[in-house]
């Protein structure tokens, strides 16, 4: 049983905390909404798309925001749901080379890229680059069903969300159902990390 | 004289690269991150890092989605 002190300093240290999240999809928007509902400090976010229609069957934006730039448009969403999330965005792509640019201060990095090609060389990346830094990923949120077979994978600092069985997204569609139950398994992980025993 | 991948005990084998391994294993996905005894391994150094005996491999499959 969580008591009122243990609320306290549960509040507390996420007020204190901060997490990156890179990519601002299906899994980011919706990892940095549930983030920024259960009080996180701040949120570092990246991405350099716009909104387009056809994303709104799973990520956090609305129908007046299509064409607009993912980064402006979720920090609108996230000020409307709680104000005192300190919010740092960067409309810009992620770019080989340079993927660490921006999570170098933050507690925990949330990896919400699309495609596999891109999600391995963050990994690979921050794990090298960033070698003490917890890092939360995805893979396979394709598709619909099958809840029960994801799994989280600890290896680590590397924290997985992971389907090893789900078929690719070129080959499978995306749903809110199960890319927002990827997005906030991904949200948890972040906040069982900061957390840590506290829980 | 063995190794463990994802969970699986293997045999060792002496002067087997990365690459070989993920053959040997018929890992056949594109796109792994790799760990050896908790350290990731670059792509780029598959052919190269030999994998030690007693050690402990984890493979990872990324798939596309987000």
């Amino acid at each position: 049983m969580v008591n009122e002190m243990n609320k306290d300093i549960i509040n507390k240290k996420l007020k204190n905390s901060s997490v990156g999240i890179a990519g601002l999809g299906g899994l980011g928007s919706n990892a940095a909404v549930a983030l920024a509902r259960a009080g996180i400090g701040r949120l570092v976010l990246v991405d350099f798309d716009k909104i387009e229609k056809s994303n709104l069957n799973r990520q956090y934006f609305f129908t007046n925001q299509i064409g607009k730039a993912k980064t402006i448009a979720l920090q609108e969403n996230i000020k409307k749901i709680n104000p005192e999330v300190k919010l740092d965005i960067y409309n810009e792509k992620i770019e080989k080379g340079s993927m660490e640019k921006r999570f170098g201060d933050v507690d925990v990095v949330i990896e919400a890229l699309d495609s596999a090609e891109t999600k391995t060389a963050f990994i690979e990346e921050i794990m090298t680059k960033l070698p003490d830094k917890p890092i939360v990923a995805a893979s396979g949120v394709a598709g619909y069903g099958n809840s029960d077979r994801i799994i989280t994978k600890h290896l680590g600092n590397l924290h997985m969300c992971y389907d090893e069985h789900a078929l690719s997204s070129d080959e499978d569609v995306l749903m809110a159902p199960r890319v927002a139950l990827m997005a906030n398994w991904e949200a948890n992980l972040a906040i069982e990390i900061i957390l840590g025993e506290d829980k | 004289m063995s190794i463990e991948v994802n969970g699986r005990k293997v045999d060792w084998v002496e002067n087997e690269n990365i690459s070989d391994l993920l053959k040997r294993m018929r890992y056949t996905f594109p796109l792994v991150v790799v760990k050896i005894n908790d350290k990731v391994v670059p792509r780029s150094e598959f052919s190269d890092v030999i994998v030690p005996d007693n050690s402990n491999v984890a493979v990872i499959h990324m798939i596309s989605g987000g």
